[in-house]
This record gives C-alpha cells, sequence and structure tokens, in this order.
C-alpha cells in the first residue's frame, strides 16, 4: 500500500486487519525483520510550506530529501542535522524520504556541535496513530512549549507509535566555506583526547572523526569547521594551535573538497563492503577504551564519529570467519553467522557497561532475525511498552521492532 | 480561573498526611502551620493564589520519592515547585495539594569538561549553572530573562528559552538527562551523556510537560565554550514592516546572529525612562547580537548593517566598548522591571512565524485600541516568540477580566498565523482553557494519555495545561 494522502494512510491503518510494516522509501532497512502488509509513505509527497526567513520548511512525509535538499540550496540554506544517507553503506535502493529521516533520527557529524540530532531541528509533526486517529504536535515556529512535546517522541519512534505523514523543520544556512584540521596517524586516547579539547575551544567545530582504527592502518583525525570564509580561515588557524600539544596538523581549506570529504564521512560510503556494520553510542570520553578493549580481543574496524560518542564498529565476512573461532559452541553454524553473533554480543555487553548501547545496522544476509536495537532494562521496556500500548493498541505498528 | 473543588477527605486526613511526611524528611522540611504555607499560595502569576494544604522541602532523590509514594498511597494531590517564578500559574497549589518544592536540592554532582556536561540538582539555578563552569571557560546556553532566580526544574517543566535561542536551541536542546521520580515513587533514569540515548526519546516528552509526568531531581545539561567575544549593534526603524522585513533578510542573507531582540515604541519610551539606555524614539528597535573573535564580529555586523541600510533606519549604532554593548542590553534587559513599575501588566508569549511580525502587530495594534488598554510589544524577534505585555490597573474592577481577554484575543491571532499560544512560559492555568485554540481533542487525547502511564491516578499538578472538562474522563472525575 501506498496511499497518496493522510486520509488515505488513516483509512489503510483503520482498517488494517493484522501488523502493517512501515516504510519510507526503504533505503535504512531497520524494518527488514518487520512483519507484516507493507504501507509505504512514499506516494504522500511534496513541500508544503518552505520560508526562507522563518528557517522553516514543512513537507509530506514522503518527500524524497533530495528534493528538499535542492529547494533549500537555491536558497542557500540547509537541513543542519546533515541526515545519511545509507543506500551505499547498506547496498540499498529506493528514494530516502524525510518522514524516514525523522523515524529514525538520523543524524550526522554536525550532530556534536549546537545543532544538534534531528529531534532538534524537528519542529512540529502530523502523524496517523495506531487506530487511524490523525494528530498534530508542535508546528512551525522555534519556541513552542504548548502540550506536551510529542514532536520528539516521534523522532525516533521507527513508526512504532504512528505513521507521519507531515514533519516542519528549522533549517539553516548553508555555510560558505568549509576548512578541515587534520592530524595523522594518533592513538584513540589521543584522538579522543584531541577531538574533545577541539570542541572545548570557541572555534565551533562542526565535525569531528577518527578512523580507521583497524589493524596496523595509518589513523586519521579530521576537524570541521563552517562558516564565512575569513573566519573559518582563522578559526582553522586557532584550532591547528591549540592543538600543538597533540602534534603538528594540515589546514585544509578546499571547500569543495571538504564538502565531498564530508559527506563520506555522514553515509560512511568507505563501510561499504564490510558485511557487519553496528553503532555504538557511549559516552565521548569511553570511545578510546571501548575500541581498545573490543579491537584487542575480536577482529573488526572501528571509526569514531561525534567525538567519539559515536563509534561505528564493522568488520568484513574475513574478520566474522576468524571471530567465529573464538568460541566453539555451537560449532554447526555458518561461522559468518557466528562471528556476526559474537561481535555483536561483545559490543552490547560493553557498551552496556557504560550505559550505552549497540544497535544492528548490516549483517550477513544469511542471519537469522534478531533484535536490531539492544534491550533496555525492565523498567525502562515496561514504561515504553506502555507507551506504545497507548498510541497503537493493537500492536500492528512495526511489530515488535523496537521491543 | 476555575480549578477542581478540593478533596474533603484529603483535607480532613491533613494531620495524618503531615505526620507520615514528617516521618521521612528531616526537620523542618514539612511546612504545614497556615501562616507559613502562605508563602507557596502562589507563583510568578500573583492574579491567582490559594495556600497550599503543606509543602515539603526534600533534600535528595530517595527522600522526593518517600513523599510521592506516600502521596500516591493517601491520593493527595501533589503541585511540583522549582523556584516558583512561572509566568503562567504552573506551581499554583489547591487546597488539598502538598508543595513539593526543590529549593534545597541545589547541588552540583559532577562537571565533566572533557564531554562537556554538568549534572546538577535541580534545585539550582540557572544563573548558578553557568556560575559553576564560566572560570573554565564555559557556560549553560538556556537564559530566561528570570535566570537569577528560576529553577532548573521549572526550565525542564517548562522548556524554558530565553533571548538566545535562534542559535543555541531552548532547554530541551540542552537537557541530556535527568533522574525523576514517578507518582507511585519509582526513580528512573531517562538520557545520560550521550549523543544518542537509545529507545523513545522520553527525555523529549519530560522536558516541557509541566511537572505532570513527575518530578526532576537532578539533570544532566549540556554545557557549552564561551564565546571569544559578543558584541550587539542597535538598530531604529520608522515602522514594524521596516524592521520585520530587516529580520527577514538578515536570516536570509545566511548570518545566523546569537539574539535579535524587538521592541517598540510604547516599549522604548518607557525602557528609556527607566533606565536611560539612550535608546532613539522610533517605532521600532532591534537589538542583534553576533559572536566570534574580533575581525569576524566586524565582518557580520558589516553586512547586517549593510542589509539593515536598505530599511531606511533611523538609526544605526554599532557598540564600540564594553560599555557602550552593555547600554544597549540594559533598555531591554529591564524592559520588564520598567514595565512593572509604570504599571499591572500581563506577559503573554505565543510565537508567530517571523514573516507575519508586522501583520501580528498590527492587529495587536488595534486589538489594544478596541479594549482600550495599552499594549507594548518585546521580544525574541529571530524566533518569533512575541511578549505583548498588556497593561492594566488590578485595582480596578473588571481590569483583570478585560485584560484577559484581550490576551486571549492575542493568542489566538497567533494561532492563527501558524505559530502557537506559548513559546517558553508553559501553559499552567494561564492558557490552560485556550488549547482548544491550538489542539483538537485527539490531539490532547494522545498528549494525555501519556500522563496515564506515568501518573494513573493524575494527582501530579493535574488541573493544568488540559481544559478541565477536557482531561474529567482522564482524571476520574466525570
Amino acid at each position: 500500500m501506498s496511499p497518496d494522502t493522510e486520509l488515505e494512510i488513516a483509512d489503510a491503518i483503520r482498517s488494517a486487519t493484522g501488523p502493517l510494516k512501515i516504510i519510507g522509501g526503504g533505503t535504512r532497512s531497520y524494518t527488514r525483520h518487520v512483519q507484516g502488509d507493507v504501507l509505504s509513505t512514499a506516494a504522500h509527497s511534496g513541500i508544503t510550506l518552505y520560508d526562507p526567513g522563518a528557517l522553516t520548511l514543512v513537507a509530506k512525509s514522503g518527500t524524497p530529501v533530495a528534493e528538499i535538499e535542492q529547494v533549500l540550496a537555491a536558497q542557500g540554506q540547509m537541513l543542519a542535522f546533515e541526515p545519511m544517507d545509507h543506500r551505499t553503506l547498506l547496498g540499498t535502493k529506493g528514494t530516502p524520504t524525510i518522514g524516514g529521516v525523522v523515524a529514525a533520527n538520523v543524524s550526522g557529524p554536525r550532530r556534536i556541535s549546537s545543532v544538534g540530532a534531528c529531534r532538534d531541528s524537528l519542529l512540529g509533526v502530523r502523524f496517523v496513530d495506531g487506530t487511524g486517529t490523525v494528530i498534530k504536535n508542535g508546528g512551525r515556529v522555534m519556541k513552542n512549549v504548548t502540550g506536551y512535546d510529542l514532536v520528539k517522541l516521534m523522532a525516533g519512534s521507527f513508526g512504532t507509535l504512528g505513521v507521519l505523514t507531515e514533519v516542519s523543520l528549522k533549517v539553516l544556512p548553508l555555510p560558505a566555506a568549509v576548512a578541515t584540521v587534520t592530524l595523522p596517524d594518533l592513538p584513540p586516547d589521543q584522538a579522543v583526547a584531541a577531538m574533545s579539547a577541539a570542541l572545548g575551544t570557541p572555534f565551533e567545530v562542526t565535525g569531528t572523526w577518527f578512523g580507521p582504527y583497524h589493524h596496523q592502518t595509518p589513523r586519521k583525525l579530521h576537524l570541521r569547521l563552517e562558516g564565512a570564509a575569513a573566519s573559518v580561515a582563522y578559526r582553522a588557524q586557532a584550532l591547528s594551535k591549540t592543538l600543538d600539544p597533540f602534534g603538528p596538523s594540515q589546514i585544509d581549506t578546499d571547500t569543495d573538497a571538504n564538502r565531498a570529504l564530508w559527506q563520506g564521512i555522514r553515509d560512511m560510503t568507505h563501510l561499504k563492503d564490510q558485511t557487519f556494520v553496528s553503532r555504538i553510542s557511549v559516552p565521548p570520553s569511553n570511545a578510546a577504551r571501548f575500541v581498545e578493549d573490543i579491537g584487542q580481543t575480536l577482529n573488526s574496524r572501528m571509526d569514531l564519529d561525534w567525538s567519539g560518542g559515536l563509534i561505528w564498529c564493522s568488520a568484513h565476512e574475513n574478520d566474522l570467519a576468524d571471530n567465529s573461532q573464538m568460541t566453539a559452541n555451537p560449532a554447526h553454524v555458518d561461522p559468518q553467522i557466528k562471528g556476526a553473533q559474537i561481535l555483536l554480543d561483545r559490543l552490547q555487553d560493553a557498551a552496556g557497561l557504560d550505559g550505552g548501547h549497540a544497535t544492528l545496522l548490516k549483517a550477513p544476509v544469511s542471519m537469522p532475525a534478531c533484535a536490531l536495537f539492544q534491550p533496555k532494562d525492565p523498567a525502562r521496556a515496561k514504561l515504553e511498552a506502555a507507551i506504545r500500548a497507548k498510541f497503537d493498541p493493537r500492536g500492528i505498528l512495526n511489530q515488535g521492532l523496537m521491543g | 480561573m476555575q480549578m477542581p473543588d478540593p478533596d474533603r477527605f484529603v483535607i480532613s486526613r491533613k494531620d495524618l498526611i503531615v505526620a507520615r511526611l514528617q516521618d521521612v524528611l528531616p526537620k523542618g522540611a514539612v511546612i504545614s502551620d497556615p501562616a507559613e504555607t502562605h508563602a507557596y499560595e502562589c507563583d510568578g502569576l500573583t492574579a491567582y493564589r490559594c495556600p497550599p494544604l503543606a509543602a515539603v522541602l526534600p533534600s535528595t532523590t530517595d527522600q522526593v520519592s518517600a513523599v510521592l509514594k506516600i502521596c500516591n498511597d493517601m491520593n493527595v494531590p501533589v503541585v511540583p515547585r522549582g523556584a516558583g517564578t512561572s509566568l503562567a500559574g504552573g506551581a499554583l497549589p489547591t487546597a488539598d495539594c502538598v508543595i513539593l518544592g526543590v529549593a534545597r536540592m541545589n547541588e552540583v554532582i559532577e562537571t565533566n569538561y572533557a564531554d562537556r556536561y554538568i549534572r546538577v540538582q535541580s534545585g539550582r539555578t540557572n544563573l548558578s549553572v553557568t556560575g559553576a563552569v564560566e572560570a573554565n571557560g564555559f557556560f549553560y546556553a538556556p537564559d530566561p530573562s528570570s535566570q537569577l532566580a528560576c529553577a532548573i526544574a521549572g526550565n525542564i517543566a517548562m522548556n524554558s528559552g530565553g533571548a538566545h535561542c535562534l542559535k543555541y536551541g531552548v532547554t530541551t536542546n540542552n537537557l541530556l538527562g535527568v533522574t525523576m521520580v514517578m507518582m507511585d515513587g519509582t526513580v528512573v533514569d531517562l538520557g545520560g551523556p550521550y549523543l544518542d540515548a537509545g529507545g523513545l526519546d522520553l527525555l523529549g516528552v519530560i522536558c516541557g510537560s509541566e511537572g505532570q509526568l513527575g518530578v526532576v531531581t537532578e539533570a544532566t545539561l549540556r554545557i557549552l565554550p564561551k564565546p571569544e567575544g559578543a558584541r550587539p549593534v542597535l538598530m531604529g526603524f520608522d515602522s514594524a514592516e521596516a524592521a520585520g522585513a530587516c529580520v527577514s533578510d538578515i536570516i536570509k542573507a545566511g548570518v545566523l546572529p546569537v539574539a535579535i531582540e524587538y521592541m517598540d515604541r510604547p516599549c522604548i519610551e518607557v525602557c528609556e525612562a527607566f533606565a536611560k539606555a539612550g535608546y532613539p524614539m522610533c517605532e521600532a528597535l532591534l537589538i542583534v547580537e553576533v559572536e566570534g573573535a574580533d575581525p569576524e564580529i566586524d565582518a557580520q555586523l558589516a553586512l547586517i548593517t549593510r542589509i539593515a541600510k536598505a530599511h531606511d533606519p533611523v538609526e544605526i549604532r554599532e557598540a564600540q566598548t564594553a560599555d557602550e554593548a552593555a547600554r544597549i542590553w540594559l533598555g531591554r534587559k529591564s524592559a520588564f522591571g520598567a514595565m512593572g513599575r509604570v504599571n499591572d501588566y500581563m506577559c503573554l508569549d505565543g510565537t508567530i512565524p517571523v514573516s507575519e511580525l508586522p501583520y501580528v502587530l498590527r492587529r495587536i495594534g488595534e486589538m489594544s485600541k478596541d479594549y482600550g488598554l495599552a499594549v507594548g510589544n518585546v521580544f525574541h524577534a529571530g524566533d518569533g516568540n512575541m511578549h505583548p505585555l498588556i497593561l492594566f490597573n488590578a485595582n480596578e474592577d473588571g481590569q483583570l477580566e478585560k485584560c484577559e481577554a484581550l490576551g486571549a484575543e492575542i493568542l489566538k491571532l497567533c494561532v492563527e498565523v501558524g505559530g502557537c499560544l506559548t513559546g517558553e512560559h508553559g501553559v499552567g492555568i494561564e492558557k490552560r482553557d485556550l488549547m482548544g485554540v491550538q489542539y483538537d481533542p485527539a490531539d490532547m487525547s494522545a498528549q494525555m494519555n501519556i500522563k496515564d502511564v506515568f501518573d494513573p491516578k493524575w494527582l501530579l499538578n493535574a488541573a493544568k495545561v488540559f481544559p478541565l472538562k477536557t482531561s474529567a474522563a482522564h482524571r476520574g472525575k466525570p
């Protein structure tokens, strides 16, 4: 089903007799194990309002992200939370939609700056809950504390509370210039300390990436600065000087090259040949210890975004096969699957120690369905289940995806 | 303003309730003498008052949990209270309620400069959060006008903003985690020092839930490195249209000032008489502040000035010294105080799309004439968060009602043009009965369903936010 109006989406949900699998463009594959009739928002498309002077854009949920980015760019503006395009990394086809971005709270490298996550740019939503009722929350203005904030709740709810039909977003000016300050070959603890030091300066670093942590490959630390050309040039120099204790750094002020570099980081395209990809969230300062711990015992590659707050742990099929040797049982399982399971378990255990969590983004094709998100503690799980039951009393929306 | 009838049975059990609360709290933390509970009879919305049954001042999360458990068991309504600065009546008691004040919980628990956060007890004042980290070059961004007095607990309850939201966002964008006690005494931790906390974003719902879902006792807040410098420019215009168009053009040009503040003639006159900041007498005044190193500030202000000149300003004054900068801000920062000196006033805080500014100001002017009550406008223009100040005489019969009626009309106008009832003060009781203007019953039902999960008996601050008729079924008072 791909209804093209909110009314029809509501009808489809109200009249559903079994579970529904809710998708946007189907490029992020979070719903890959979800059972049910497919309900896609892709046909419910179009920008309904764009007010550049108020920094706001409203679009129907099925609107392609590319269409929005193009319309914004024509006015020198952007989606500041720079949502990643998952297609290269996951090898998926289709057209990413803005509803999918919001439902998965997809947030790029700029998450580490005061821009924040997708949910921080989300001003309002319209959605259809599990009973087929249309609900709106928030609006199109930047400051709005009228009633409870269900806007944040809907961001990152992966279609389990309702099907988004319209989203209203705060946009920002597109920076005229982008510079990258690069430090070569640091050990993880030094890299995390350097990223933290950079973010503690007033120079408004808007991207921090370190990697890859993998065998003996030389690692790089990239720091991004954005803004007016003269200001970026000044801050790049000042930042480079501040980071002297971590060794010499290079400054690249080629804006086009830097945009390409950071788009690659945003989309994690360099991991496209990996069979296993997981995203791990930990307090940034704990990242160094985390990668050393995992790296010493299991074959994998690690890339750090968000100053270490986001760890991308990935593995090639050969790594997985090696990892499968770690324990003897069960001996009969496919080494790929076994290796992936061992790695995922270790990542979730290690992340859990810090109160963090690991999400499975990509796994061997033959791997049986499993929870993509790390299970939560029972009290928290109960609270979330109670909320889901309110929004979707029949439990038909993306059943089992979030617990 | 209608409030639910107090529960006579609860009131009749006052002595027992107080005794049980005294059992779990330190000496002096339970206030039940009517002579003393008067101190808690209202918050910043002083038009409405009602002394509570009792007030408690716990010092720890465990004590808060014990208090709530007792109140939940005995069906006693609870009204959480930060510093009591709410302008919306968010902490207004009922005669059968226990006020739970967090004023004694004001410690810094942890500062972490590597991950840029601070963890505080929720009774700590907003300004003293910055105070705890500024020696290390950091600050806490949300800066409501009441920041000297207001508590983080209240900031979280109302999702408070301030003057610098255009760049740094409001409380919810700077809140990383909370420790919260639910009505049944259960303590939950939501979020933490993570950039992606996982699961449903319950933290996002807690922030701005006006103390109806739980009592936040500890908060993890994002702190930011202080900018190298900041400098304001003051610009006067002959019309609201010119000033409004200037704001829009600045934003469209790709500059992102940290603040764009607006004052109209009535406000300029009163502020000037009070603060003597040297403001030009004109129809509309903008204060635009930018940040960075000196050359960066120069470049941004040059661009802003160039844009402003296209709108025929009557005056442009760039601060040359720190003293001049302080003088530019002085009038704006003393606006509410200056207004209060000459009149009683009611301060609204509806938000509108910035592009609707000239139309909305013109309509407010017309309404002001119709009602015969003067309205001054001072607000955060960059994000469209208005603050119309309706002047009235509280001692004259019927003036408060007239003022409230005009306020309601103005807020309806805000919603009509695509905005909302409240941008940063919260709904409380003040805007409770206007919720239907912005939200349909189904929209409110979805919100109330959340309260059902966190507080099934509807004991926490239950008479606020939702019109009493709308919430009656949820409150079990059909």
